[in-house]
C-alpha cells in the first residue's frame, strides 16, 4: 500500500501513524510468544527477568529448567548419566510421560477425526446431501459449544457409558480410549472445515470420468479424489492434532493419573507446582507450532497449485 | 503412515503397562514432595509397588465428586479434619480399623501413640499443619508482628493474599478484630459474629488476591504480587529455607489442625491402599516427613525423632506449628464447627466475593 | 410438468421421471451414508452426553430418595395442609433413616439449595434422630425451632419429587416464598444473572477490542503485495497455532507485578517502584489475554473479505472529490461489513464460553460464567451446574444460529 501521489500532508502524517499502529499491534501479537524463550533460561526459579539476565551475565542463565524436564519424577535423578539413567528418564520422568501421552492421544484422536471427518466432508460436499445445513451445523458444534459444558457432559457419560441403555458396563473415565474419543470429537469440526473447503475447488466431473471408465467407487476415491484433496486432509489432520495436543479441560475432567498430558502438566505448573520448567516446555511447544504452521502453509500453497486455484 | 502406526503402537505398548498400583491424591507443591520423599519412595523401594501422586487444590472436593459420580480413581486422599469427618458421616469413606496401624517402636499401640483425636472412624492423621500469615521481610524491615497487622493497610500498605474460602479466614479476621482465640468459635456461632468477621475482611477485600492451591502463596510473595499472604506454614518454610527467600512467618493468630489420610469408598485398590496407609503412618515415616517440611508428626513417638531439615543444618523444632513459642496466640481449628457450617459459610463467602 | 415429459421412458422402458427419482434417491442415500458414521459418532459422544447432563438441571433425587415417609405424607396431604403430628412423625422416621443410611448430608444439601443455611439442620438433627420420642412435633421443635418454619416445609414438599424447576429458579436468582409464590432473592445474594450479564459485557468488550486491533492489520495485510503480506501473516498465524497455555503463561510473565511490562515502566521512570500497575489476576488480565488469544479469529475473516475489495472503488471516490475519510467511511467500511460480522460473531461466541484463561489469570473479579459452572461441578452441585450450563448453551446456540443465518457455517475458515 504505497502512499498515493496526491496525498496531502495530513494524509502523509496519517500514513505513517497508521504504520506505527500496525507495528504496535504486531508487537502485541507476537511478543508474548517470544518473551518466554529467554526466560526459559532463567537461573532463578521465578517467572521474571533477573538483574543478572538483564545485564547479560552468563550466571543469570542456565539450562536447569530443561534439565528438570528430564529429571522431574525420575526414580534416581542423581545417578550417573549413562544408558540406565536415560531409561529412567524414558520410563519415569513426568514431562516425558506427559509427552508420550500427548502424542499417543493426539495420534489416535487425529486418526478417528480425520477418517470420519473426511468421509463426512465428501458426503457434505455433494449437492444431493439431505439436510446438509443442519447436519453441518451439528458436526461443527463441538467447536462452538463451551468446552466446560462438553467436559461436564463427558464426565457423567464416561462414568457409566451404558446408563442410557439401563445397565452398567465399566467406565471410560481414566482410560486412553475415553480421552481419545473426547479429543476426536473436538477435532472433527476442524477436519470438516478444511476438507470441505478443499472440496469446493474439486471438479466432480473427474470422479464421474473415473466411474465412466469403470473404476469402482473406492478405487475412484483412492486414485482420483484423495490425491487431489490430500493437502486439505493433512491440514485438517494437523488442526485436529493441535487441538488434542493443546486440550486441557476435557483431560482435567475425564483423564486419570495415567493419562496426564503436556497441557495438563502445564496447568499444574501454572497453578500449583511453581516451576519455570513450564517456560522451557512453552519454548519447545512454540518451536513445534512454528514447524506445524510451516507445514500447513506449504500444503496450502501446494493444494492451490495442484488444483490450479491461483492464490489471490 | 505405516511407520507412524508402528511408532504409535510402540509408544502405546510402552506406556500402557505402567499402571499405578496405588494412587494418592494430595495437595501438591512442597507438601506433595515431602510425602513423596518420606512415604512413597521408601515404600516403592521396599515393596516394588508403584505409587502415583496426583495433585488437587483440596482433595476433599474431587473425592466427594468421584464417590458421588461412582467414578473413584484414587485410593488414598489427604484431607483436612472437618472434611474427613463430614465425608465419613456421608458414607463416602472406607472405615479404617486402628488395629491395622503399626505400634510405636516401644510397643505402644497406635491408638495410644497417636495424638488425641488423630484417629477417627475413617481417617488417620499424618501431620499437624497451620494456616499462618507471612510477609516479605525485604519489603517490611520492621515487620508486622500480630494478626491485626495483616488487616492494617495503613501501617503496612501493599496487596494481600488469602485462601479462597471461609475456613481459617473468618477465624483470623475475628482474632485480628480482638476476639481472644478461646472465644472465636463461640463468636462465629452467632450471625453477628459472622458479620463481624466479614466486616473485617471487607477492610482488605479490594487489595486481596485469592489463592486456591497451597503452592500459590509463596509464588505470589516471590513475584512481588503481594506484600503479605496467608499460607500453610510448611510452604513458606520450604520457600524460605530451600530457595533462600526472605519470607518471614508470623505465628500470631495461627490456625492449626490435622491433615489426615482417608480411603474413598470404592477405591480401586483397597487392599494395597490399606497396606500403604499403614506403612506411611508408622513412627519412622512420620518423623521422616519433617525432614522435608515443617509440619509436626501426628504420633508422639515420632516427635523425638524429628531433627534437622534435609539441608542438614536447619533445626526443625522452632518451625513447627506446635512449638511452644508459636502457640502464644494460636487457635486449634474446630472440626465440630466446620463439619456442619462449611458449605453454608462458603456459600456466604462466595456471594460476598462475587458482590462488588 | 407436461404430459409429454411424464411419458418419456428410459432405454429399459421405465418412465424417465421414476428412473430419475430413483437415481436421485440413490445419490441422496449414498451421500448420507458417507456422513452417517460421523453423525452417529457425534451424536453418541457429544450430543447425548450433553443432553444427559442437562437432564440433571430438572432432576435431583437427593431428598426424595432419602425421605420416603415425607414423600408419602406430602402426596396424601395437599399444599396448604396443616403440619400436624403425622407430618413430624414422618420427618422423624426419615431422619432416623438418614442416620442409618448416612444420607442426611445429601438430603440437607438438596434443601439447602432453596433455603440456604439448612444443611446443618438436617445433619445435626439426624445425628440424634434415633433418640426421638413422640410426640415428634414437640421433640423436633425442641431440637431445633427451625423445624417449625413453613419455608422449610415448602422446600421439602418441592424436593419430595425428584423432578423440579428449583435449579432454574436458583440460576435466575429467584426463590420460593413460604406460600408457594416466586420472588427475587435479596439484592446482595443475586449472583447468577449478574454474572451472565458480566460475561456477555466482557465478551462484548473483548470482541470490540479485537475488532479495533484486527481492522488495521487486516487492512494492511490485504493491501500489501502478496509476498510481503504472506510474511506478515505468519505473525498472525503463529499465535493462532501456539498453545493456549503457552500464551497464557507468557502473559502472566509479562503482566505480573514484577513482570516485564512493569519492570520496563519502572526503569523508564513512568511509574515508581511502589506504583506498579496490577494488570493480571483481575478483570483487566482476563480482557488483555483473551483479546490476544481471540484476535486471530477476527483478523482472518476480515482479511479474507478485505482481499476481495477492489481498490478501484476507492480511487473512483477520490477522483470524484471525496476526502480520504469520506472514502473510508462511505466506500471502504461498508464493503468490509460481512467480514466484521463474521469475525465479531465468531469471537463473541468463543469468548462467552471461555474457561481456561479466566481461570488462570482472572483472579476474583475476572471470572466468567464457565468458571462458575466448573466451581459448582467441583462442589458436586451438579444440578445447579447443569441449569447454568443449559442457560449458557441456549445463549451460545442462539448466537450460533445467527452466525449460520448471517454468515453461513460453511464460510468458516481457518488460516
Amino acid at each position: 500500500m504505497a502512499l498515493p501521489v496526491y496525498a496531502d500532508p495530513l494524509e502523509r502524517l496519517w500514513y505513517y501513524t497508521y504504520h506505527v499502529i500496525c507495528v504496535a499491534i504486531f508487537v502485541f501479537l507476537i511478543s508474548p510468544i517470544l518473551i518466554v524463550m529467554p526466560l526459559s533460561f532463567n537461573a532463578e526459579p521465578y517467572f521474571t527477568f533477573t538483574q543478572k539476565m538483564l545485564t547479560f551475565d552468563p550466571e543469570g542463565y542456565s539450562l536447569r529448567w530443561y534439565d528438570l524436564l528430564l529429571t522431574h519424577g525420575m526414580v534416581a535423578p542423581d545417578a550417573p548419566r549413562d544408558s540406565s539413567w536415560w531409561e529412567d528418564v524414558w520410563a519415569n520422568a513426568a514431562w516425558v510421560k506427559a509427552a508420550k501421552n500427548s502424542v499417543i492421544i493426539g495420534f489416535w484422536s487425529t486418526i478417528v477425526a480425520t477418517v470420519l471427518g473426511t468421509l463426512a466432508a465428501l458426503g457434505l460436499s455433494r449437492s444431493e446431501m439431505p439436510y446438509r445445513r443442519l447436519i453441518m451445523a451439528v458436526l461443527i458444534s463441538p467447536m462452538i459449544v463451551p468446552i466446560i459444558i462438553i467436559a461436564t457432559g463427558l464426565f457423567f457419560f464416561y462414568s457409566n457409558p451404558c446408563s442410557m441403555l439401563g445397565f452398567e458396563c465399566g467406565r471410560l473415565t481414566s482410560t486412553y480410549t475415553g480421552v481419545v474419543l473426547a479429543h476426536a470429537t473436538l477435532g472433527i469440526p476442524f477436519v470438516i472445515i478444511t476438507v470441505t473447503a478443499t472440496l469446493i475447488g474439486f471438479d466432480q466431473s473427474l470422479s464421474r470420468a473415473a466411474a465412466s471408465l469403470g473404476a469402482s467407487p473406492s478405487r475412484t476415491f483412492f486414485k482420483v479424489v484423495l490425491p487431489l484433496i490430500l493437502p486439505g486432509v493433512i491440514s485438517g489432520a494437523l488442526f485436529a492434532f493441535v487441538t488434542s495436543f493443546d486440550e486441557v479441560v476435557a483431560v482435567l475432567f475425564i483423564a486419570g493419573p495415567d493419562q496426564q498430558t503436556i497441557p495438563r502438566q502445564m496447568w499444574n505448573g501454572i497453578r500449583e507446582a511453581i516451576s519455570p520448567a513450564i517456560l522451557s516446555v512453552a519454548t519447545i511447544l512454540v518451536l513445534i507450532s512454528i514447524a506445524l504452521l510451516a507445514t500447513v502453509e506449504l500444503l496450502r500453497r501446494r493444494s492451490e497449485r495442484i488444483r490450479g486455484v491461483t492464490p489471490q | 503412515m505405516k511407520k507412524l502406526l508402528v511408532l504409535s503402537t510402540a509408544l502405546t505398548g510402552m506406556a500402557l503397562p505402567a499402571v499405578a498400583d496405588v494412587t494418592v491424591m494430595s495437595w501438591g507443591g512442597a507438601y506433595g514432595t515431602s510425602q513423596t520423599e518420606a512415604y512413597i519412595k521408601p515404600y516403592s523401594a521396599e515393596t516394588g509397588v508403584k505409587v502415583t501422586m496426583v495433585d488437587a487444590d483440596n482433595p476433599a472436593t474431587p473425592v466427594k465428586a468421584m464417590v458421588e459420580a461412582n467414578n473413584v480413581t484414587v485410593d488414598i486422599a489427604d484431607v483436612e479434619y472437618a472434611d474427613a469427618i463430614r465425608l465419613c458421616d456421608e458414607g463416602m469413606l472406607e472405615e479404617i480399623d486402628p488395629a491395622m496401624l503399626p505400634p510405636a517402636p516401644d510397643g505402644t499401640p497406635a491408638t495410644e501413640d497417636f495424638l488425641p483425636g488423630a484417629l477417627t472412624d475413617c481417617a488417620v492423621a499424618t501431620i499437624v499443619f497451620s494456616t499462618v500469615f507471612a510477609y516479605d521481610s525485604s519489603k517490611f524491615p520492621e515487620g508486622p508482628t500480630s494478626i491485626h497487622d495483616f488487616f492494617d493497610l495503613e501501617k503496612f500498605p501493599g496487596k494481600r493474599a488469602m485462601r479462597k474460602g471461609a475456613k481459617a479466614n473468618l477465624e483470623m479476621a475475628l482474632m485480628a478484630d480482638g476476639v481472644p482465640a478461646a472465644d472465636v468459635y463461640a463468636t462465629l456461632e452467632t450471625p453477628e459474629g459472622v458479620d463481624r468477621a466479614f466486616a473485617m475482611l471487607d477492610k482488605i477485600k479490594k487489595d486481596t488476591i485469592w489463592w486456591e492451591a497451597g503452592a500459590q502463596p509463596p509464588q505470589l510473595l516471590a513475584d512481588g504480587e503481594v506484600a503479605m499472604t496467608t499460607a500453610y506454614n510448611g510452604r513458606i518454610f520450604a520457600a524460605a529455607v530451600a530457595e533462600g527467600k526472605p519470607f518471614q512467618v508470623v505465628w500470631d493468630g495461627q490456625v492449626y489442625e490435622y491433615d489426615l489420610f482417608v480411603i474413598p469408598k470404592g477405591a480401586p485398590n483397597l487392599e494395597e491402599a490399606k497396606k500403604f496407609l499403614a506403612y506411611a503412618t508408622d513412627t519412622q515415616r512420620l518423623a521422616d516427613q519433617a525432614k522435608w517440611i515443617s509440619y509436626g508428626p501426628a504420633r508422639k513417638s515420632s516427635g523425638a525423632l524429628v531433627g534437622l531439615y534435609q539441608d542438614g543444618k536447619t533445626e526443625m523444632g522452632p518451625h513447627m506449628p506446635t512449638a511452644a513459642e508459636n502457640l502464644t496466640n494460636a487457635l486449634p481449628s474446630s472440626y465440630e464447627f466446620w463439619v456442619d457450617r462449611d458449605s453454608e459459610l462458603n456459600e456466604r463467602f462466595n456471594a460476598w466475593l462475587a458482590a462488588n | 410438468m407436461t404430459d409429454a415429459y411424464s411419458q418419456l421412458t428410459t432405454a429399459d422402458g421405465r418412465p424417465l421421471k421414476a428412473a430419475l427419482a430413483a437415481a436421485q434417491a440413490r445419490a441422496r442415500r449414498r451421500a448420507f451414508l458417507l456422513v452417517a458414521p460421523l453423525l452417529l459418532f457425534v451424536v453418541v459422544t457429544f450430543i447425548l452426553p450433553i443432553g444427559q447432563m442437562l437432564q440433571r438441571s430438572v432432576y435431583h433425587d437427593g431428598f426424595s430418595n432419602s425421605a420416603p415417609a415425607l414423600g408419602e405424607w406430602f402426596s396424601s396431604h395437599p399444599d396448604g395442609s396443616d403440619f400436624d403430628e403425622s407430618a413430624y412423625a414422618a420427618l422423624a422416621s426419615d431422619l432416623a433413616l438418614m442416620k442409618k443410611d448416612k444420607t442426611a448430608g445429601e438430603a440437607g444439601t438438596r434443601i439447602n439449595y432453596t433455603v440456604p443455611g439448612t444443611r446443618s439442620l438436617f445433619t445435626s438433627s439426624a445425628r440424634g434422630a434415633d433418640k426421638l420420642e413422640p410426640p415428634y412435633k414437640e421433640a423436633l421443635l425442641a431440637l431445633d425451632a427451625k423445624w417449625g418454619e413453613p419455608v422449610i416445609w415448602q422446600a421439602m414438599r418441592e424436593a419430595s419429587s425428584p423432578w423440579t424447576s428449583d435449579f432454574y429458579l436458583i440460576a435466575t436468582d429467584r426463590q420460593r416464598t413460604a406460600d408457594g409464590g416466586i420472588e427475587r432473592v435479596p439484592e446482595n445474594e443475586r449472583i447468577y444473572l449478574w454474572l451472565f450479564g458480566k460475561t456477555f459485557i466482557l465478551s462484548g468488550v473483548i470482541t470490540f477490542l479485537c475488532l479495533i486491533l484486527a481492522f488495521p492489520i487486516a487492512h494492511l495485510l490485504a493491501t500489501l503485495p502478496m509476498s510481503k503480506s504472506n510474511l506478515l501473516m505468519i505473525l498472525v498465524l503463529l499465535p493462532f497455532w501456539t498453545s493456549l497455555l503457552v500464551r497464557t503463561t507468557s502473559w502472566i510473565v509479562l503482566l505480573q507485578g514484577q513482570g516485564v511490562v512493569n519492570n520496563i515502566l519502572v526503569s523508564l521512570g513512568v511509574i515508581g517502584d511502589d506504583g506498579r500497575i496490577t494488570m493480571i489476576y483481575n478483570q483487566t488480565g482476563t480482557i488483555i489475554v483473551m483479546t490476544h488469544i481471540l484476535l486471530p479469529f477476527m483478523v482472518l475473516p476480515l482479511y479474507s473479505v478485505m482481499r476481495t475489495i477492489k481498490p478501484s472503488y476507492a480511487r473512483a471516490a477520490r477522483s470524484l472529490g471525496a476526502t480520504s475519510w469520506t472514502t473510508f467511511r462511505r466506500i471502504y467500511l461498508p464493503q468490509t461489513l460481512p467480514g466484521i460480522g463474521a469475525g465479531a460473531l465468531l469471537t463473541f461466541i468463543l469468548a462467552v464460553g471461555y474457561y481456561i484463561t479466566p481461570a488462570l489469570v482472572g483472579g476474583a473479579d475476572g471470572q466468567l460464567i464457565s468458571n462458575l459452572i466448573q466451581f459448582h461441578m467441583s462442589k458436586s452441585n451438579w444440578s445447579l451446574a447443569a441449569a447454568l450450563s443449559a442457560m449458557l448453551l441456549a445463549g451460545v446456540l442462539v448466537l450460533y444460529w445467527l452466525y449460520d443465518r448471517l454468515v453461513g457455517i460453511d464460510k468458516l475458515k481457518l488460516g
